[in-house]
């Protein structure tokens, strides 16, 4: 089954939606990071912040006067010349081509870099950069485990402190409560538009196309967060008006792609296999707070009683309460979906060690799933199209 | 090359009987009312659980004893076909194979199921996935303990305060509901005190190495020295005995200017002086050692021997801060360090112990350990101008241990520190 293509020849409303995707896919393939030269250029040299999956706090970069980038990895399109050097056989991809960037030069134009404690690869990678690029800002942003008031979130109200003292030094602003809470709102409106845009492809995934959605939302990997609003309005606009008309496929739900990213052409062969994504973790730091940080009062704190009470239910973080797999459950019913995929790159720690209890959560809701590996530089989906599809067969004709 | 009879030393013999004894307790631990607490060995609160008159269980200890005993194969296969990665941690898979095949330990006891998972985030991510699985199969209550990683080469006192919050706050209550003792800090104190003295000796034995002959091998051999320390005995009066009847042991060896002893007996002559970094291959570890000493090379210092603790830089638990003293065991462990402190430590190493080269294992399961091992290599080549050689295995996945593959590296390897000194380089 092919991705539905219907709309009317000549529908401005379309061209316009075109357009946009266009947009988004030029900057899901300038893997030279073009458009953050371009950016600094325009800002008379301001500073960028890159950041590694899975969380970073952007607000307090964007308070800083910068522009906080999402570094996800080259995908299909960077050769690993040098990144293989560094790394042994057996480890997931995005380190190596990661290192690759960094030691092509791409990344030159960042000024800092943000490595969360996501898993133990990232957190090395941390150590090479500060070896490999002594000139770049290395921060190693430890996200607490513990959740309470008075020790997890002190600590982290410390690190995220010194992360405001660095930036400042770095030679950003100061970012002050008023610049913090000014951020905030803009991020909060930003996952306001990022969830509806969610919601509208529950609604009605054949006006949403996952391989649409996922360009449109990565594009705030590298945008101003002002822009990307402004563009996600569009799309979103463009999607109400949409005509496009529903086809007989599975709706299912995506998990694993947390951290090391599907290439795009995966999340068409899903869509082509007959399976509408109704949900998926891809670049989770877009949804990571569930709701709006409070905009009153001390801002560093809002931020930091949002990521312990409101962070979503993610293999890197340590799941204090509850039961495994719940979360995924209460998602795919919220989501309508017939089915989960467990779709998780190759010696992915996280996603892989989590999944045996997620699984089983699945299968215990009586959920039918499947599930299979890929790389960000996989570059054959016939088999993952032959399983895709033969599991939404199977969904449809249950 | 003549290899002499082997010999069982008296420290063997009484580690031996130590262990033992611990296996035998746990066996019986719900029998005789005992309590049971499963943990981790970096960042292990051996002192603070014997002073709640706990067991502690080291389920990556059972995970390589099961390794040694060729059980491991089977074991990780079986959580394989329930659905466990390929590509995960093969200790996981180990221990729950190990589980679901009668939680039979390394003595042929049975283990008690745990009373409390004791998660001491530690320097590895994968803990905390594997206590997570473990509080799913045996449905008992995780007391977390989160610890920063110390991603500038230091520990801060944020860093100290927030592990100390935790241990006031989180962890002691957990152990006292478990136990059902109130916390008790002079016992603690009293712990800590006896876990100084180990540490004193240990790190007598293994500075030895700097000798030459070196009189032990500080990674096939020194495995067995930190057993007691890295495991259930760190405070006890039986780890302070055993590494004084070590200490003496080799004492005895320098006197006699000895080398290592060998699973085959003596040592022959010292040709090689390696540093390594990264674990052992336990499936095959006596025949990965023989590769080695068969060729004459010795390890005199490594990594691995510091993942329980890194004593050899003045670190001693301190009775007179004991908290802090436990979080600063806690947040200096091996792999808790940045990837520019590890290769600090190792360049010191090939300097201290006058090492002809290093070596770095890359392990397939541990991202921990390998993950930028290969930058390691390059900046302690550059800063020694000794040779770095690296070869990959598994820690308990016999498929991943290919031994003509490893012997042709290990041997072109030190081919290569043989030829360096025929050109002058290398000593």
């Amino acid at each position: 089954m092919e991705t539905p293509v219907n709309a009317a020849a000549g529908d401005p409303t379309e061209s316009l939606r075109t357009a946009l995707v266009e947009r988004a896919d030029a900057l899901y393939r300038d893997v030279d990071f073009n458009c953050i030269r371009e950016w600094k250029l325009q800002n008379g040299g301001a500073k960028a912040v890159g950041f590694l999956p899975i969380y970073a706090p952007r607000e307090i970069i964007h308070a800083a006067g910068m522009l906080p980038v999402g570094v996800l990895g080259g995908g299909d399109a960077v050769e690993i010349v040098k990144g293989d050097a560094c790394f042994q056989s057996y480890i997931c991809h995005l380190p190596r081509s990661v290192v690759e960037l960094g030691l092509n030069g791409a990344l030159d134009c960042l000024d800092g870099m943000i490595f969360p404690s996501t898993c133990d690869v990232i957190r090395n990678l941390s150590g090479m950069w500060q070896i490999l690029f002594p000139n770049c800002y290395v921060k190693y942003l430890d996200m607490p485990q513990n959740y309470q008031n008075h020790i997890g979130g002190e600590f982290f109200e410390r690190e995220l402190s010194l992360l405001i003292d660095d930036l400042e030094k770095l030679g950003g602003e100061r970012a002050t409560p008023q610049r913090l809470r000014h951020s905030i709102a803009l991020y909060n409106e930003n996952r306001r538009l990022v969830e509806e845009l969610y919601k509208l492809r529950i609604h009605a995934p054949w006006t949403v196309p996952s391989s649409e959605l996922y360009l449109i939302v990565r594009a705030g990997m590298l945008l101003p967060v002002e822009e990307h609003n402004k563009l996600c309005k569009q799309y979103i606009d463009a999607v109400r008006a949409s005509a496009r008309r529903p086809m007989d496929m599975a709706r299912v739900v995506l998990r694993g792609c947390f951290c090391e990213q599907p290439p795009l052409d995966l999340i068409k062969t899903l869509e082509r296999s007959g399976c509408y994504i109704v949900d998926d973790d891809w670049m989770i730091v877009s949804r990571w707070i569930d709701g709006d940080v409070s905009t009153e009062g001390d801002p560093l704190a809002n931020l930091v009683q949002a990521f312990l009470q409101r962070s979503p239910a993610c293999p890197s973080l340590y799941l204090q309460k509850g039961k495994k797999g719940d979360a995924l459950v209460e998602a795919t019913r919220d989501a309508r979906a017939e089915g989960v995929i467990f779709s998780a790159p190759s010696f992915c720690d996280p996603a892989l060690l989590d999944q045996p209890m997620t699984l089983a959560a699945v299968k215990n809701a009586q959920i039918p799933c499947t599930s299979f590996l890929f790389a960000e530089n996989t570059g054959q989906f016939q088999t993952i199209r032959e399983q895709a599809g033969t599991f939404a067969d199977a969904i449809k004709l249950s | 090359m003549t290899i002499a009879t082997p010999l069982k030393d008296a420290s063997q013999e009484r580690q031996k009987a130590m262990i033992a004894e611990h296996f035998h307790k746990l066996a019986v631990a719900h029998e005789t009312g005992r309590k049971a607490v499963y943990t981790f060995v970096p960042g292990n609160l051996t002192e603070l659980l014997l002073t709640f008159d706990l067991l502690p269980v080291l389920p990556e200890i059972n995970a390589l004893q099961s390794g040694m005993r060729q059980k491991s194969g089977d074991y990780v296969q079986k959580a394989e076909k329930m659905g466990h990665s390929e590509d995960v941690c093969a200790y996981v898979k180990c221990d729950i194979g190990m589980l679901h095949s009668g939680n039979i330990g390394p003595t042929g006891e049975r283990l008690p199921s745990p009373d409390l998972l004791l998660l001491s985030y530690t320097g590895c991510f994968t803990f905390l996935k594997w206590f997570e699985l473990l509080k799913e199969e045996y449905k008992a209550p995780v007391a977390m303990l989160h610890v920063p990683y110390q991603s500038e080469g230091r520990i801060t006192p944020t860093m100290r305060d927030y592990v100390v919050k935790q241990l006031k706050e989180v962890i002691i209550p957990a152990l006292e509901r478990i136990s059902g003792k109130k916390y008790d800090e002079e016992k603690l104190r009293h712990h800590l005190a006896l876990s100084a003295k180990a540490e004193d000796d240990l790190v007598h034995v293994l500075e030895t190495a700097k000798r030459r002959p070196s009189p032990i091998d500080a990674y096939f051999g020194a495995v067995y020295y930190v057993g007691p320390i890295f495991s259930s005995f760190r405070g006890t009066t039986d780890a302070v005995e055993y590494y004084q009847l070590l200490r003496a042991e080799i004492d005895e060896r320098v006197a006699r200017g000895e080398g290592p002893v060998t699973p085959d007996g003596a040592m022959g002559p010292e040709r090689y002086r390696l540093v390594v970094e990264g674990p052992p291959n336990w499936t095959s570890f006596r025949e990965l050692w023989k590769m080695f000493y068969l060729e004459g090379a010795v390890v005199v210092a490594s990594t691995y021997t510091k993942v329980g603790g890194v004593y050899d830089d003045g670190f001693r638990h301190d009775p007179s801060r004991p908290l802090e003293s436990l979080a600063d065991y806690c947040l200096g462990c091996y792999t808790n360090r940045n990837l520019r402190a590890r290769s600090d430590m190792l360049i010191k190493y090939v300097k201290d112990y006058d090492a002809d080269g290093f070596l770095v294992h890359s392990i397939k399961s541990c991202d921990s350990f390998s993950a930028g091992q290969l930058l390691i290599l390059n900046q302690v080549e550059k800063a020694t101008g000794r040779p770095g050689g690296f070869f990959e295995s598994d820690l308990v996945d016999p498929r991943y241990f290919s031994a003509a593959n490893i012997k042709n590296r290990v041997e072109s390897y030190l081919q290569m520190i043989e030829q360096r000194r025929a050109a002058g380089a290398v000593r």
